[in-house]
């Protein structure tokens, strides 16, 4: 699948060419493009090794969905629904219902920091849809959500489950890149959308009437 | 017949937060340094990483490799503007606290320190977490931070209120975006991929 699109954090984030939020991203140049080829190497790979493009873009609308950021969300839903498997679809949906839940939780090593330990779900896959995904897919969404909500409770035998359910020491890798890199997408998304809506609601309290006076002034009412 | 994982049933994994120099042990089996082809060198960027057993293992993806480290370096490196690399380096440690990575903590709670010479400061921050209250402007960062860390995230007009109050400004917030959101990438892969060993004694 081959997009149009040339940055996505700017589509996902609305930064049109020329604004000031535009601008500000362009200080950081190397961050932007690597930003897109990080993007393009999970989605477009150029060596796709043994993860099927459905599986990426299954994993990326349920990781997207947990997080609850609309523009993301749809995103990645409507990438997966392009796909043409409509009860994947579906079952990814009734999947993000059912594990939407808050983090970071989990434990930390015996010790001091135990105090902090915060508990939470070990989120499962229901009986119905992992049939429908099948124990690939399946393994890889409850290691997403591990990720997602409560990365510090990682173990080697969550890994061995991705192992035995099919998914060589590689294509955890590459998942692991993947649920992690939405992570910082989505974060970077989130947090420029709050900083240009915080402008414009700033400058919105500012100067109304010399936004009012200027629009009367330039006669443009 | 599926691969297996790694074990090290000797390692004593720290139980604190440190700025101690931690090791890190893989749970799967890292690329072989003497198999290494052209494209694993891209994806390694230095070559001083084909040492490291982390980068070693990532490098089996090595495209996103490279796209994710050259990520990382202009968002943390890239000092000519925008927010200072001390306060790029609280906006990892203080995502890292948050998140729980013992590990990515350490690395870079040690260059809080070194570039803002505030070890103190810093150390508050991994033995009292990110509640701690520091000052007006380093609460901002540590708040901003966890707020963008939290998911869903949590990060809205508030933060960005408290940010430009304590004087940065929006070149500066999106350092501070970066930086943290950087690390919810960096704090997933380190956690679940390998677990650290104590400082060398």
């Amino acid at each position: 699948m081959s997009t149009i699109i040339s940055d996505v954090i700017d589509h996902l984030a609305g930064i049109r060419p020329g604004t000031s939020l535009d601008r500000l991203r362009d200080q950081r140049p190397q961050a932007r493009e690597n930003a897109q080829k990080s993007y393009r190497a999970l989605f477009e790979p150029e060596f796709p090794g043994h993860v099927t493009t459905i599986e990426r873009y299954a994993v990326a609308a349920f990781v997207a969905g947990l997080h609850r950021q609309p523009h993301v969300t749809d995103f990645y839903a409507a990438s997966l629904q392009g796909l043409g498997h409509p009860r994947l679809t579906d079952a990814i949906k009734a999947e993000i219902a059912r594990g939407s839940v808050e983090g970071p939780y989990g434990r930390y090593p015996q010790g001091p920091l135990t105090v902090e330990d915060k508990e939470g779900p070990v989120y499962q896959v229901s009986a119905d849809n992992r049939e429908s995904l099948g124990p690939r897919l399946a393994a890889a969404l409850e290691h997403a959500h591990l990720l997602v909500f409560h990365p510090r409770d990682a173990s080697p035998a969550a890994l061995q489950t991705l192992l035995d359910a099919g998914w060589s020491t590689t294509d955890v890798v590459t998942l692991s890149q993947l649920v992690s890199f939405l992570s910082f997408q989505i974060r970077v998304v989130a947090g420029l959308r709050a900083l240009a809506g915080a402008s414009v609601r700033e400058s919105a309290d500012i100067d109304p009437t010399q936004i009012f006076t200027g629009v009367l002034a330039s006669g443009a009412v | 017949m599926s691969e297996t994982t790694l074990s090290h049933p000797d390692n004593r994994e720290p139980t604190a937060f440190t700025q101690d120099e931690l090791g890190w042990l893989p749970w799967l089996e890292p690329f072989p340094a003497d198999e290494l082809t052209e494209r694993h060198w891209a994806g390694l960027v230095d070559a001083s990483r084909a040492k490291s057993p982390y980068f070693l293992l990532l490098a089996r993806d090595p495209d996103i490799l490279q796209a994710r480290t050259k990520t990382d370096k202009d968002i943390f490196y890239n000092t000519s503007n925008g927010l200072p690399r001390a306060e790029r380096e609280l906006a990892a440690t203080a995502t890292s606290r948050h998140n729980g990575c013992i590990f990515c903590a350490s690395v870079h709670s040690r260059f809080a320190t070194q570039y803002s010479k505030r070890g103190a400061d810093v150390q508050r921050l991994l033995d009292e977490g990110v509640e701690a209250d520091i000052d007006g402007r380093w609460n901002a960062i540590i708040e901003a931070s966890v707020a963008l860390t939290d998911t869903p995230v949590a990060f809205g007009d508030a933060e960005v209120r408290a940010l430009r109050a304590a004087g940065l400004d929006d070149l500066e917030i999106v350092d501070v975006i970066n930086g943290a959101a950087f690390f919810n990438w960096a704090n997933r892969l380190m956690l679940s991929i390998g677990e650290p060993t104590p400082p060398k004694q």
